[in-house]
């Protein structure tokens, strides 16, 4: 391992202009004569727009337009799309509802785009935006999950009238009812995965500019993924042709999954940026993130477990109401269904398991992938039942758990995935050992005698990510490929230029993939550059989501790297007089074999392209290849997460004091950052369990719509992590990777919720566990220990 | 419209402005300074946190006009030339940042902090001084491990 | 926010006549409340009286038995001023627990006060330490000065200069926060002042802070945690919301009051 190659702890190139203040990201972005957007918004969860009426906010001083659904119409400008099919049952295709950029005719859910005023200043677009006058009829809201597609429930799309977007299903359900019917013991659980507002600190902007000389667009936008923006926006939306936009996602400050999607927002900065013929600037203010950033989770499930006498898993139950919102957001169909199910048979041999996912509409903001993306509601039922199953038999639950694993790989579960490599009792035993498992009984006196109730709770997780085998995905729906692309060129000094479409808002690419090129090129990282994010530059890509751009970003990398060498090797052999089957590469030398014969990375470059010792007819002059890599599976990070806390029963406020993680990513390309995410992800995950849930009440309002009410976790609440890894090398990509960035999300709620009822004498509590609800929690346990 | 004037980074500045006017607004908006960043709209991200005085305060609730007169000093006034403050090489020494949107303001109140409590900086009293400072990527765990070593070598190179 | 008229006075007479000719204004202490109110358009006053330039309302005095704060005092100068520490260490770790610290460091008791905010630590302070609020215009007992949610007993023209707490023989502060806003949830100051006790709670009542005469009689026979024993606020006067119901926040003052007993005994 060099200093700077893979497995080094790499210090951050691009932190430079971050500590600096120097970061570019789209609100920095300013162009010459731009106008800026106010969006006026359905301040109703439900109801029919009868007029909107402009007038006075048109004669306000610097307002440029006023644009409505109308306008949208007018321009036949195409609607909001969602990516990927899904069937239910019968067959039959999900219901997709309209969603037009601007409403038409109908709101369904407070934040909906109804008009949009464009001035000369933000502060005269917002004025003039309170000055639009909009008749609603206010229509009854239908806001619940677990109601939303009961007989009568208000119909949110006319489409769906029983609010349903699907009834799907995975796995066998006979196989699975014949598993039930000679279980010993049957475990059941009633799960609500609490909805989640993903919260990126840099709230969504975008610039839209149109170029009248060469009739192109350009849009600056807060993108994951600009190509599949750009894709979007000319493909279905028909603002341009491809090869007449470019989308520009700069510096993003964070993602977490809600910028992957294509919003309304952008599309109507860069539409409206032809019709006032000036550049559109548009920032959301974050109330305007609660309510118009797509959200996360929001489950509603009954999940049963059955064992036989001896503690084996024999099949597994899952019903799962899914609120997909008020509209279908860019991904959101698979994220309870492909992203979900396919995930239920956690670490664990389970022979039989049926799952059925209603995705239902309500007069919410749309529901799409949060981090981790179907996974941590998928873990959360698995691990929740595990443990909860244990206790029930009297089992400990680590035992319970070693008992069930999956040992033997490839092991093909009864849900899709087929589980490749991984050494789950390993995690696990490093785990125990590193929480202190065995004496924690001892811990727990000690914090009674200070009235304090102290528990332990696991979560063996799993995941699949770096999404994914294109052709699998589609033949589950996907309406895109889910590839990466990645180009080199090599300049003639031996400097490397890496043009990838993998994008990244923290991750730390620059870093990690110059890595991967400073250790195959044996050249300095410095000489490196990473570019990403602008659909001029890279020619294709399909962006940053389902911890993908490690194992498939990369590997388009390695696959790219693979033919420099090849083509480097044939430079090399001529300037060396060698045959290129003769010509060794290593450390950075191409030298031929058995010989002192050797010239440099740099020098083949400037040979290359110098084109003096080849004939240009046999070999082309120049340095520069290109790849597409198409992963063959999913990766299948896993590990053990452990969580130990107290309660304080008088308050109902919990303090963890202790939170072990082990996972395995394989092969790990920079630690530093491996961990970094790690802690990033179980902060979310803790943030889910104890701290976050939006809320809305009966009309649909969102009652969590600023930090005042939603509360993000802050320094304070968490602890400094204990982190390990264990390695199983992936087999499926050349690096033997996998995905870390979704892991602690994925991992930790489980492993906080069964902590807290270890602690409360197994009483059940939902999430977020606010003190109140640990309070009343703890009363009913300590009344129920009473009672014994 | 109002007049003001103040120095930021050193540099004297004045302008007429809108009331209204935020000193995060001015200093993005009129100074061109983007490193300060708008992350919430109720006083609790952190992520505007600039020096006005040498006091770390939050520019997205402070105006503009308030502050005629005084020194304010953002992000890009900390570094001298190529050469890091110490709380900013510590955070890229430590990983204390992903996105780098919460960044800037995670580096002003740190800086003030050391001011205020010290080289010895303990891990509890570190994250309690965090209470104003969102951060969504880190889970925290490497900022405050970049806190307490910039604070330490705040402390040596003041010797 | 809206526009507004700027102005920032150079004296609190020219302040207090500027507050008095513009009926629709508000004064602008640190900001820390009025500005993000403003920011979300919850309030567009038509003038905004900048009292920043106001030198001579900031300081601290202890004389007398009693602590003089004047109204500009900001947060983090009460919380680690010596003579506070000294004096009434619970009103300086009051001060340390408000808001953060880039709030602290801009936000003044005299805005707090005027305020009234229903979840503000100050009032509490105010209430149970019997405080004096000194205006341009008079004396007001903290009895007669807190009339509801954001209600004082200020009038059109009238600016805190000033407020005055006498030195109890015993006091603690205990704040329950509202896990997302950092608000007080349940704040509940104790003081033994002159061998009578009182206890004020803030951000439970649904009219803002008040005082627990209950409380105050058992203490005063008996200045004990254990003197609370089954005492409790009736629930019907309380707040409800998605962070806590009247219920909880109930017995939360009680637990927090027994605290604070216990730390200031």
């Amino acid at each position: 391992m060099t200093a700077t190659g893979i497995g080094a702890s790499v210090r951050r190139k691009e932190d430079f202009r971050f500590v600096t203040g120097k970061g570019r990201y789209t609100d920095d972005v300013n162009r010459p004569g731009q106008a800026h957007a106010y969006f006026v918004r359905s301040p109703h969860a439900h109801a029919t727009i009868n007029k909107i009426d402009a007038t006075e906010a048109l004669k306000t001083k610097g307002v440029l337009a006023v644009l409505t659904g109308d306008d949208i119409a007018a321009d036949k400008v195409g609607g909001l799309i969602c990516g990927w099919m899904i069937h239910s049952k019968d067959g039959s295709p999900m219901k997709a509802g309209a969603h037009p950029a601007l409403a038409q005719g109908k709101v369904r859910y407070v934040g909906d785009h109804v008009a949009v005023v464009i001035a000369e200043t933000y502060a005269i677009a917002r004025d003039a935006g309170e000055k639009v006058v909009v008749d609603y009829t206010v229509l009854p809201a239908n806001a619940d999950t677990a109601s939303a597609a009961k007989p009568g429930a208000p119909v949110v799309h006319d489409v769906a009238p029983d609010n349903m977007v699907y009834d799907w299903k995975l796995g066998d359900k006979d196989a699975t009812d014949a598993a039930f019917a000679k279980a010993k013991h049957v475990t059941k659980l009633e799960i609500v995965n609490n909805r989640l507002v993903p919260n990126p600190m840099e709230p969504r902007a975008a610039v839209g500019d149109y170029d009248e000389g060469n009739e192109s667009f350009t849009l600056y936008t807060t993108s994951q993924n600009p190509h599949v923006a750009r894709l979007v926006l000319s493909a279905f939306i028909g603002i341009a042709p491809e090869h007449k936009l470019r989308v520009i996602a700069p510096d993003v400050g964070g993602g977490f999954g809600s910028k992957i999607f294509i919003y309304a927002e952008e599309t109507i900065c860069v539409w409206a940026a032809k019709k006032v013929r000036r550049p559109v600037k548009w920032t959301s203010d974050r109330t305007e993130a609660f309510l118009s950033d797509a959200h996360g989770r929001d489950h509603v499930t009954h999940a049963e477990l059955a064992l036989d006498e001896a503690g084996k898993i024999l099949g597994l139950r899952v019903k799962t109401i899914a609120n997909l919102g008020a509209y279908l957001s860019t991904f959101s169909s698979s994220v309870p269904t492909y992203l979900y199910a396919p995930l239920l048979s956690g670490q664990y041999n389970i022979p039989a398991i049926y799952a059925e996912v209603d995705g239902v509409y309500t007069n919410t903001t749309p529901v799409d992938a949060y981090r981790g993306a179907g996974r941590p509601e998928a873990t959360f039922v698995v691990e929740r039942l595990m443990e909860v199953a244990a206790r029930e038999i009297g089992r400990d639950p680590a035992d319970f758990r070693r008992q069930n694993f999956v040992t033997q790989f490839p092991h093909q579960t009864p849900v899709i995935m087929c589980y490749d490599g991984g050494d789950y009792p390993k995690s696990l035993d490093k785990a125990l050992e590193l929480a202190d498992y065995a004496s924690i009984g001892k811990r727990k006196a000690e914090s009674a005698r200070k009235g304090l109730l102290r528990g332990i709770g696991i979560s063996a997780y799993i995941e699949a990510c770096g999404i994914a085998p294109s052709a699998a995905v589609g033949s589950l729906g996907a309406g895109v490929g889910l590839w990466e692309s990645a180009e080199v060129r090599v300049n003639p000094v031996g400097t490397v230029e890496i043009l990838t479409g993998s994008h990244s808002h923290g991750q730390g690419h620059e870093t990690t993939f110059a890595q991967l090129v400073s250790d195959r090129l044996g050249i300095s990282i410095d000489n490196v550059a990473i570019v990403h994010g602008d659909t001029d530059k890279v020619q294709m890509g399909m962006g940053t989501y389902g911890s993908r751009s490690g194992a498939v970003g990369m590997s388009a990398i390695v696959k790219a790297l693979d033919k420099i060498e090849a083509k480097a090797k044939k430079v090399a052999g001529h300037v060396l007089e060698a045959s290129p089957d003769d010509i060794e590469f290593k450390n950075g030398k191409f030298s031929v074999k058995g010989t002192d014969k050797e010239i440099d990375f740099a020098s083949v470059a400037l040979q290359a392209y110098i084109a003096h010792k080849f004939n240009g007819q046999e070999l082309e002059p120049g340095l520069k290849e290109s790849a597409f890599y198409d992963p063959t599976n999913f990766t299948f990070p896993a590990g053990v997460h452990i969580c130990e806390l107290e309660i304080d029963p008088q308050t109902g406020v919990v303090a963890i004091d202790k939170w072990t993680a082990v996972d395995d990513f394989g092969n790990l390309i920079n630690p530093m950052i491996v961990e970094g995410q790690v802690h990033g992800g179980i902060a979310q995950g803790i943030g889910q369990a104890l701290f976050e849930g939006a809320v809305y009440n009966k009309d649909g309002q969102l009652l969590t719509a600023s930090y005042m009410d939603y509360q993000m976790p802050r320094a304070g609440d968490l602890l400094s992590y204990d982190i390990a890894v264990t390695n199983t090398p992936c087999p499926s990509n050349p690096l033997g990777i996998k995905g870390c960035g979704e892991a602690g999300a994925i991992a930790a709620p489980p492993a906080v919720v069964n902590a807290l009822t270890d602690a409360l004498g197994h009483e059940d509590v939902p999430m977020p566990a606010t003190p109140q609800t640990l309070w009343r929690a703890a009363q009913r346990a300590v009344t129920k220990a009473a009672a014994q | 419209m109002t007049a003001v004037s103040m120095t930021v980074n050193g540099q004297h500045v004045s302008a007429e402005i809108d009331p209204r006017t935020l000193l995060v607004q001015f200093l993005r908006e009129h100074l061109r300074l983007t490193g300060t960043h708008v992350g919430c709209d109720t006083s609790q991200c952190g992520c505007c946190v600039v020096h006005v005085n040498g006091d770390a305060i939050k520019s997205c609730t402070t105006l503009a006009a308030t502050c005629d007169g005084a020194d304010v000093v953002t992000i890009e006034g900390l570094a001298k030339g190529d050469v890091l403050h110490p709380m900013q090489a510590a955070f890229r020494e430590n990983h204390g940042l992903q996105c780098g949107f919460c960044t800037p303001g995670m580096i002003m109140t740190a800086v003030e902090l050391v001011r205020r409590k010290g080289t010895d900086l303990d891990e509890h009293t570190i994250r309690e001084e965090l209470e104003g400072n969102l951060c969504r990527c880190t889970g925290y765990h490497n900022i405050v491990k970049a806190i307490g070593a910039g604070a330490q070598a705040m402390g040596a190179a003041a010797e | 926010m809206y526009e507004f008229t700027y102005h920032r006075p150079g004296s609190v007479s020219e302040a207090a006549k500027l507050a008095g000719e513009h009926a629709d204004g508000k004064i602008l202490a640190g900001g820390q409340t009025l500005l993000p109110t403003m920011k979300q358009r919850l309030a567009g006053p038509s003038d905004l009286i900048d009292l920043s330039r106001l030198d001579d309302l900031r300081g601290i005095e202890v004389k007398g038995g009693v602590v003089t704060i004047k109204a500009l005092t900001r947060h983090v100068t009460v919380a680690t001023s010596a003579d506070v520490k000294a004096a009434i260490p619970a009103l300086a770790e009051l001060a340390g627990m408000i808001g953060d610290p880039a709030v602290r460091n801009k936000g003044t008791i005299g805005g707090s006060v005027a305020n009234n905010d229903p979840a503000a630590d100050y009032p509490s302070a105010c209430l149970a330490l019997g405080a004096t609020i000194t205006t341009n215009k008079r004396a007001i007992k903290a009895d007669d000065f807190f009339k509801g949610l954001f209600e004082t007993a200020l009038e059109e023209g009238e600016i805190i200069t000033s407020i005055s707490f006498p030195v109890p023989e015993k006091a603690n502060y205990q704040k329950f926060r509202n896990p997302a806003s950092r608000y007080a949830l349940v704040g509940v100051f104790v003081a033994k002042t002159g061998g009578h006790v009182r206890v004020a709670v803030t951000g439970a009542g649904s009219r803002g802070v008040f005082r627990v005469k209950d409380f105050e009689a058992a203490l005063d026979a008996n200045f004990a945690p254990a003197a609370l024993d089954g005492k409790s606020v009736a629930a019907s006067g309380l707040n409800s919301d998605i962070h806590a119901d009247a219920e909880y926040r109930a017995h939360l003052i009680t637990v927090m009051a027994k605290r604070a007993v216990a730390a200031a005994a």
